[in-house]
């Protein structure tokens, strides 16, 4: 059987990203795509004919530094549209308002000086803690356990960089980081349109609502990312995600990788303590001594490792992940632009009319329904790369929040969510119906089964205090290393999450790269 | 004359606290608006011949320690545990709760064989968790950002705690502090009904549904007490839950503790940045060297002190510390034993706890309504009847009911509750127990409904928290009630909190008040040889 | 359907009731499980002699039983337990122990192959969510089976010939073997089996034949000296064959509130168990780690001088540094000896200077003791009549 040093499973963002770390050091690297095209969640499928593919991912919000440097991104074709997108708060009688510069640096619309001000000391300390945080990603997470090399140093250092804030912005910290987005923002600010705007981006890819606690800390998460240097800048690369996930693709190649598209993994093959290789889905057997698996840690222990091969407790563990997506992706093939009573059609559009209006669209996805007015993001490629649709039609693309993971008919509920997306999106751009040549609406189950996300969670596995740091994917395994030896954890269900980042990957790959010596 | 201490409040822990300083020779006084004393621990007859528990309604968190240092039994405390409880199905079944570790299991099996095996585990994991928390609730919440040694040799303390356990247990610990109790459940059980049922605890007195996350650690908030080791069980007092604060009282006295009921405090006075007394409704002044306020921390700060006399920062702090109150109760007067169809004749789960929300989902669903500023109209109920096992609170054959309710907003849609408000309000409680219960209606003698606004006017419970604050980790441990004065102080020397607003937080616990009195000794260098340690859990 | 009244009766009651409630003449009952059973029917001198120089018959209904079935059966159970499962013949009977993750153990009991891809797991204690979760991922059912099944222990020097005497051939059945009989209608199962150390049998029939199979017992055993037991002669039966109990002489994972307390096959001396070449199971990890740095814990049996049952008793190193704890012991009447059990910290595994500490309580004054002990090899008593085939007649 064909033999590589290692066996990367996947080719999404992580695991190109490993790839190229890994093959830019002189291992034989094999990159094995289920897809036909690679790039993960940056990778796209068509939805309508003479209309560019749509990834999952809209926006880079996170884009690893190391990775883009390292795997020189601008040179295998990134170029950003735009790298610090504006985000209008779309208001259904038209009076929007508009937030310029990274996480609303300056805010145009309707807003009262106090709420400028509010939020100008808000956004300040949102900032800081998230960038006083930051560091945590790229960092292998500690392991409560001694004698396993946990990274003391560094953790000493964000702590005293923390501390170095001062007492009072400290103990600030210690206060909010587990509490909730909509108290964080009722506390400070007023105008509905920003805090549903707010809230929204809070809230965005994560199973949780505005008012459940422990929502701030995925936030600063959100927050801790940068585009193109910008620390919570938005970027749209030219020709959108798709182009970041083929300029990753085209990275890791140059460094040596092996990338196979159509070749599912079926089972990882093992002699009970190592790895020895693994099996496609069409009986093919591969050797390797490493194999890296970038897929979600849910997917990798129960599917590809399989449960006899584990310790029951950590089966179990592994079952308990919980992986509920509640983010839907909306795609419309437009006849023509829509007119969103005016908006700046190149920024991020984003319908939340206020915080309670982001709850009141998770409180049914709770149970297991489709919300009556589901909030959303919006982002028309188009407009930034006419090229991708025919001329003067426009694609828009959505995320349309919260869609009920696991709904009881499935298909009931995709139209269920599809018509009131396109209700709320008549409400604000009146007359849209009628451009419409194709619409897809992507539940988060439809999500599953394109891009292989349990639960069609964005993460891999819920971004959410209990399933974060030492505790991701699962106890004792938060430092990539698999539970048998050879294999690695290196996805977005690792530390520290998902996006369109690289982070997990490439820290799993310094990881192993630490362990090798 | 000049008090070492005036406390502002007869409140149990206000009571504690003034217990454990007149105990070490202060001359102190205590203030109480009301007539009666007692705050939310209290017995009050509403109607004739009938004793109410009006406000909280059993016990089980109160500290031994506390009971056994101030000679509570001796003054007329006693506490009666109490059997099981059951949850009734919308189906017209129930699930019963028993003592007996079997009857339980075969109970449990009825709804679930697999529920009733997993049973164990949970109940080992939970006690597991109850063993790390409670040796936490006697001792003074380190300050992180502080370096002096008290805060260290805390934090060190802690440390201790943790480095002796497991990664696995580390980590399930972690979890369990940080995870809905919704999605804890689902990891043991299966049946809707036996989930909803260890739900309760975890849901009673916040403004969570079960389905946000840190729920799970309200549960262990409420599973932490015991009645005479018997962890997680819970009792009455006999006579009500004024027993508790008249035996206090009592102890108090006999201390020689002063206590003047029936005048409020209007303010606390403060000189040069020190609290030098208080002002009371009548003009009365009472000077002493220190006040130690048993109100929550808005009340304390936003209602009695001056803003000037504040730090801007505290203040900021203090009016978003988060009180929203979210239950109400309905305390029933009965001219008999109410015949819930479901339950076998005679059976012994009357004398527990009883329950009508059968779900997760309808738990949640009525938080939603709360979320919406409204009451739920399928309301969750802890309702039980004392009675049952303490007769001396009714005549013989006539029980009292005390039913605790959630959820109820500090306000409707955003108004002021109305008369109207709460008879619709008590009216979906009453409804809810008719159709369990056919005949109830018929056996009501008088019925007293408590919303959020009567907790406020009458207990001083601002926006009728029960807890004197939401248990939520932002206002937990070293974050309450405000970053940086988890240590029973504030920033107006001499001006001290010993209510549940502090350290572990609310349930009739004492800790609070003992804690503050701890620390007002020590900062006073006043030996601690009055009071106990925390038992230590072996 | 449960009677909604179940509550009214908190202990149930096994299938041979009945009888043992007529024989409990101490009305001397214990709860196991859920079910009453005799903890002494009239003597206990009298019970443990029977045990070793007649025959005896002990309920064992309340022991717990699993049916595992299933293609995966065989895969399961290797994955669940220590030993090979898959090299358990069929007809065939193990002792085994299972694991958590982290090499602490669960519980231990014995495994009865049935059928190829069926098996029977008695223990102590319930396991079921322990061993579903187990099950995870193997085609297999997992069914607890304690009430379906009517299951009497007959032990003694004697029980042979109660058996022939009862028209059962079982010459030919070896230790840890089982045969199948008709029976009264239906089937019986007899395994050469028991918790003695002593010659004897498990029977292993349904509900409606219990009584039945009792009487037809006591009715053959009348001349051989048959007489039912209870737990406490068992008791010290169980401790001079060096046997041990979950919940006594380890505490099981799935209880064990305090860490410190979790205890390893390794470090209860049953490392033998482990079969470290039969790839995965649940633990092996951590015992592999645990095998490599040395066990923390040892488990031995011990000879204590002096006459006085040293049940709890302190262990200490020179007198002076405590470094265990008895956890059984009796005075053995078969060995004519003090006999015990215990946790020791691993570097005393080989003894050598130990001393029990005992107090005695005789007419309310604590006579105390710190009493030599000695390591020797388990078990204490071990007759060859237990391993003879076919068994001799007394």
């Amino acid at each position: 059987m064909p033999s590589f040093d290692t066996i990367v499973i996947g080719a999404g963002p992580n695991g190109l990203a490993a790839a190229h770390r890994l093959a830019s050091r002189g291992d034989r690297v094999l990159v094995l795509e289920r897809g036909t095209t690679p790039g993960g969640g940056a990778a796209g499928a068509e939805f309508a004919p003479g209309f560019a593919a749509m990834p999952l991912a809209h926006l880079s919000y996170n884009l690893d530094a190391r990775v883009a440097r390292t795997m020189d991104l601008p040179r295998h074709g990134l170029r950003w549209a735009n790298a610090n997108l504006a985000t209008t708060a779309l208001s259904a009688t038209g009076a929007h308002l508009r937030l310029e510069g990274p996480l609303g640096l300056t805010l145009t619309g309707e807003v009262s000086d106090r709420d400028r001000a509010a939020w100008a000391g808000l956004r300040a300390r949102l900032l800081r803690f998230a960038g006083v945080l930051a560091p945590l990603r790229g960092m292998t997470p500690p392991r409560l356990a001694k004698g396993v090399g946990n990274p003391m140093g560094q953790l000493a250092k964000i702590a005293l960089r923390a501390r170095m804030m001062g007492a009072d912005e400290f103990r600030e910290l210690g206060r909010i980081f587990l509490t909730n987005v909509h108290d964080l923002l009722d506390d400070e600010l007023e105008t509905p349109l920003l805090k549903g705007a707010l809230a929204l981006d809070a809230t965005l890819g994560i199973w949780l609502g505005p008012r459940s606690p422990n929502s701030v800390l995925p936030w600063l998460d959100r927050l801790a990312g940068a585009t193109d240097g910008a620390q919570a800048a938005l970027g749209l690369p030219m020709g959108g995600m798709a182009t970041l996930g083929a300029a990753m693709a085209r990275a890791a190649e140059a460094a040596g990788a092996t990338i196979r598209c159509n070749a599912a993994v079926a089972q990882i093959l093992t002699d009970g303590d190592t790895v020895q290789g693994l099996r496609l889905a069409d009986g093919e057997e591969l050797s390797a001594a490493r194999i890296v698996s970038s897929l979600a840690p849910k997917t990798t222990l129960l599917s590809l490792v399989g449960a006899r091969h584990l310790d029951a407790g950590q089966t179990t563990r592994a079952r308990h992940l919980k992986t509920r997506g509640g983010a839907a992706k909306l795609h419309l093939a437009l006849s023509a632009a829509p007119d969103f009573r005016g908006a700046a059609l190149g920024d991020r559009l984003v319908i939340a009319g206020s915080e309670h209006a982001v709850e009141r669209a998770f409180n049914p996805a709770k149970y297991g329904r489709t919300p009556q007015a589901p909030v959303m993001e919006i982002v028309i490629p188009t407009v930034h790369d006419p090229t991708l649709a025919p001329a003067g039609q426009h694609i828009l693309s959505a995320i349309v929040q919260y869609a009920p993971p696991a709904p009881a008919d499935p298909d009931a509920a995709r139209t269920a969510m599809l018509d009131a997306s396109l209700r709320v999106l008549e409400d604000h751009a009146p007359g849209i119906g009628a451009l419409i040549l194709k619409a897809e609406m992507l539940m988060p189950h439809d999500i599953e089964t394109r891009w292989g996300l349990p639960g069609g969670n964005w993460h891999a596995g819920e971004l959410s205090v209990e399933q974060m740091l030492f505790l991701r994917p699962l106890p004792g395994l938060s430092q990539y290393q698999g539970p048998i030896k050879g294999l690695w954890l290196a996805s977005a269900g690792c530390h520290p999450g998902g996006g369109v980042s690289g982070t997990a990957g490439w820290n799993a790959a310094l990881a192993m790269e630490r362990a090798g010596k | 004359m000049t008090y070492d201490a005036v406390i502002i409040g007869a409140g149990h822990n206000g009571l504690v606290a003034a217990c454990y300083l007149a105990r070490a020779g202060l001359r102190v006084c205590v203030v109480e608006k009301n007539d009666w004393i007692g705050g939310a621990a209290v017995s009050r007859e509403l109607y004739p011949g009938f004793t109410y528990s009006n406000c909280s309604y059993v016990c089980s968190l109160f500290r031994p320690e506390i009971m056994r240092d101030l000679e509570l039994p001796r003054h007329g405390l006693q506490i009666l545990p109490y059997e099981g409880g059951a949850m009734f199905t919308e189906t017209g079944g129930y699930l019963g709760m028993f003592r007996d570790h079997e009857a339980n299991r075969r109970e449990m099996a009825r709804h679930s064989p697999r529920d009733a095996e997993n049973y164990d585990r949970y109940l080992r994991d939970l006690m597991r968790h109850c063993r790390f928390i409670r040796p936490l609730l006697m001792r003074r919440p380190p300050d992180l950002a502080s370096f002096r040694p008290r805060d260290l040799s805390e934090l060190a303390w802690l440390g201790k705690q943790i480095s002796g356990m497991s990664e696995a247990a580390i980590c399930d610990m972690l979890r369990f502090w940080t995870i809905s109790i919704s999605d804890y459940l689902d990891e043991y059980f299966e049946n809707p009904v036996v989930k909803a049922y260890q739900a309760v605890g975890a849901i009673i007195g916040t403004a969570l549904g079960p389905m946000s996350p840190g729920t799970a650690y309200v549960l262990l908030h409420h599973a932490m007490g015991d009645v005479d080791g018997n962890v997680g069980a819970w009792g009455y007092a006999r006579g009500g839950m004024g027993a508790i604060t008249r035996a206090l009282a009592d102890s108090f006295r006999a201390s020689g503790g002063e206590l003047r009921a029936g005048v409020g405090v209007e303010r606390v006075l403060v000189r040069d940045g020190r609290a030098t007394g208080v002002v009371l409704a009548d003009g009365d002044e009472i000077r002493a060297s220190r006040v130690v306020s048993n109100m929550d921390v808005r009340r304390t700060f936003l209602g009695h002190v001056e803003a000037n006399d504040l730090p801007d920062g505290f203040l900021k702090r203090v009016r978003t510390f988060k009180t929203r109150g979210s239950s109400g109760k309905l305390n029933i007067a009965l001219d008999g034993l109410p015949r819930f169809t479901a339950l076998p004749e005679g059976a012994p789960m009357i004398r527990g706890d009883l329950h009508f929300t059968d779900s997760i989902e309808r738990m949640e669903l009525a938080y939603d309504d709360w979320k919406s500023g409204h009451f739920s109209r399928d309301p969750f109920q802890d309702m039980m009847i004392p009675t049952t096992i303490d007769p001396t609170m009714t005549p013989p054959g006539k029980h009292f009911m005390s039913s605790f309710v959630q959820y109820a907003p500090p306000k409707i849609a955003g108004k002021d509750w109305t008369h109207a408000d709460r008879d619709a309000f008590g009216e979906a409680c009453i409804a809810q127990i008719e159709r369990a219960a056919p005949g109830f209606r018929d056996l009501i003698l008088h019925v007293e409904v408590r919303t959020p606004r009567e907790l406020e006017a009458e207990v001083g419970l601002t926006e009728g928290n029960i807890f004197q604050g939401e248990l939520t980790f932002d206002q937990m441990f070293f974050n309450r009630p405000v970053p940086g004065y988890a240590d029973y102080r504030s920033p107006i020397r001499g001006l001290w909190l010993c209510g549940s607003s502090t350290h572990p937080g609310g349930g009739v616990m004492g800790a609070p008040g003992r804690n503050a009195a701890a620390e007002i000794l020590r900062d006073m260098k006043r030996p601690l040889d009055d009071m106990r340690d925390a038992y230590a859990v072996l | 359907m449960t009677d909604l009244r179940h509550y009214q009766t908190p202990l149930r009651q096994t299938p041979f009731h009945p009888r043992t409630s007529a024989a409990n003449r101490l009305h001397a009952w214990a709860p196991w499980a859920g079910y009453a059973t005799v903890q002494t029917y009239d003597d206990l001198a009298m019970e443990h002699s029977a045990i070793r120089n007649a025959a005896t018959l002990y309920d064992l209904c309340p022991m717990i039983k699993y049916r595992i079935e299933g293609t995966d059966a065989a895969a399961c159970l290797n994955r669940l337990t220590v030993r090979d499962a898959d090299r358990l013949a069929v007809g065939g009977v193990h002792y085994t122990v299972w694991c958590d993750d982290a090499g602490h153990l669960i519980d231990d009991g014995t495994l009865f192959r049935l059928a190829p891809d069926r098996y029977r797991l008695c223990c102590q204690e319930r396991h079921l969510p322990w061993l579903l979760d187990s099950a995870f991922g193997f085609d297999v059912r997992i069914t607890d089976e304690t009430g379906e099944i009517a299951a009497l222990a007959l032990q003694g020097p004697t029980s042979a010939v109660v058996l022939r005497a009862a028209g059962f051939d079982i010459d030919t059945l070896k230790p840890f073997r089982m045969a199948e009989f008709p029976f009264a209608g239906g089937h019986l199962t007899i395994s050469r089996t028991g918790f003695t150390g002593d010659l004897g049998y498990e029977l292993w029939t349904t509900p409606d034949l219990a009584l039945p199979l009792w009487d037809s017992l006591t009715d053959a055993g009348a001349l051989y000296g048959l007489r039912p037991v209870g737990s406490e002669a068992l008791n010290i039966a169980r401790l001079e064959a060096g046997f041990i109990i979950a919940g006594q002489d380890f505490t099981p994972a799935p209880h064990c509130l305090r860490e410190d307390r979790l205890r390893s096959p390794l470090e209860m001396g049953l490392g033998w168990l482990i079969d470290w070449d039969k790839g995965q199971f649940t633990g092996r990890r951590a015992l592999l780690r645990q095998r490599e740095r040395g066990p923390h814990w040892a488990f031995v049996g011990l000879e204590i001088e002096g006459n006085v049952a040293a049940e709890g008793a302190i262990l200490y190193h020179n007198r002076k540094t405590e470094i265990g704890v008895i956890t059984g012991a009796c005075w053995s009447p078969t060995l004519k000896t003090s006999i015990a059990l215990a946790q020791v910290k691993a570097r005393h595994a080989k003894g050598g200077n130990l001393w029990a500490e005992i107090y005695a309580l005789r007419e309310l004054h604590y006579a105390r003791m710190m009493m030599p002990a000695r390591v020797v090899a388990r078990p204490f008593f071990n007759p060859t009549r237990k391993r003879q085939t076919p068994p001799g007649k007394l």
